[in-house]
């Protein structure tokens, strides 16, 4: 199994503002960092060709979408916690409004299943509605894959013997 | 509660205290030649000591595989290394960290991050300042940071805030940075020394060795 997660942000301002400019600048060599980083699968990119294009969707206006796979949960955490990344998080205040509800969703997917933005988005309504799951978790509660399978299994289980109508 | 003083009790002997440290300041595999070395004791003294260290859940051991395949490459060799885990005790009980972890959520709640920091850099100061050794090393040192020199840095092996880190790993990691700058202030040094170099498995914090 390979975990997904998926992390949105609000931009204080649009993204070709001048406060918004050390953040552009920073995301070619954070987006490199992230692909060489151990464990990482792959990543939502607008454009292959140019690092600085951040993901077009639906879901509002400034808001910024992050949503990639890794190997696991260590790798993904190395990541953002354990390279340079960390400093661009230390200075999230100046670019992104603080969220009062969850931004940050993770859950496992097969292998080699690249889930649609759609779908991530609906995990994060899903931790938000029901708190964590192993379908949608944080690190603070985190589940493993394994956990996830057993708890899936148990869901089709339910809702095949639930009574209708 | 009990077990982390049975665990700890082990290292009141001298021996096994040496070789405890001998192993958790290398940061690697160590085996039984090297720490025997290093304590002054023959290697079958050596092994009984680590072994026991093992089963006190103070370290841990695995099998390495020998270089060399095949019929007459040996048995594989013991390794150590530091068991992952903390040992802490308190009497009578308390629980700072509990409580470390609520003030934590606290800040996060109120968007305190940079007052934390503040405060963070201040409790620094203090301690620099009331520091009795003078040399930023042995301070880190002092402070369970264990430093090791890397080239032009000063890296630390340990985070003092390990498990805060894992819940709150920006907030922990910003403060962590504010208080060794606040240290190097207190101990008339300079503050821009420390800065941030994270790196898996040791401290976010490095320092400039100069």
């Amino acid at each position: 199994m390979h975990l997904a997660e998926l992390n949105i942000a609000h931009l204080r301002a649009p993204i070709d503002a001048p406060e918004l400019l050390a953040f552009v600048d920073g995301l070619q060599p954070i987006n490199e960092l992230a692909d060489r980083a151990p464990g990482f699968v792959w990543r939502l990119k607008e454009d292959p060709n140019d690092p600085r294009a951040t993901v077009q969707h639906v879901y509002g206006d400034h808001i910024l979408v992050n949503f990639s796979i890794w190997e696991s949960l260590e790798s993904l955490w190395d990541f953002v916690y354990k390279t340079h990344h960390l400093e661009f998080l230390r200075r999230r205040r100046e670019w992104f409004h603080r969220m009062a509800e969850p931004y940050f969703v993770m859950w496992w997917i097969p292998e080699g299943h690249i889930p649609s933005l759609a779908e991530a988005m609906d995990r994060l309504e899903r931790l938000k509605a029901r708190g964590p799951t192993p379908a949608a978790f944080t690190y603070k509660d985190s589940y493993s894959a394994e956990e996830a399978a057993n708890w899936e299994a148990a869901e089709a289980a339910r809702s095949a013997t639930a009574p209708t109508g | 509660m009990g077990d982390d003083l049975s665990a700890l009790a082990h290292l009141h002997d001298p021996i096994r205290r040496s070789l405890y440290e001998f192993v958790t300041n290398r940061g690697t595999d160590v085996d039984r030649g090297e720490a025997a070395e290093a304590a002054g004791i023959s290697r079958t003294l050596a092994a009984f000591h680590l072994d026991k260290l093992v089963e006190a859940g103070l370290l841990e051991c695995r099998f390495k595989s020998p270089v060399k395949k095949g019929p007459g490459s040996g048995r594989p060799a013991k390794v150590y290394r530091r068991a992952a885990g903390e040992r802490l005790v308190s009497l009578p009980p308390r629980d700072y960290a509990g409580l470390a972890s609520v003030l934590a959520d606290a800040v996060d709640l109120l968007g305190g991050e940079e007052q934390a920091e503040k405060a963070a850099r201040a409790a620094g100061a203090r301690i620099g300042t009331r520091s009795r050794p003078r040399h930023m090393l042995k301070v880190l040192e002092e402070r369970g940071y264990e430093p090791y020199v890397e080239g032009e840095e000063i890296r630390l092996r340990n985070c003092p805030f390990h498990r805060l880190a894992e819940e709150h790993p920006v907030l922990v990691c910003s403060m962590n940075l504010a208080l060794c700058q606040g240290l190097l202030e207190g101990l008339d040094d300079d503050p821009n020394r420390a800065r941030m170099a994270p790196r898996p498995r040791e401290c976010c914090v490095v320092f400039l060795n100069k």
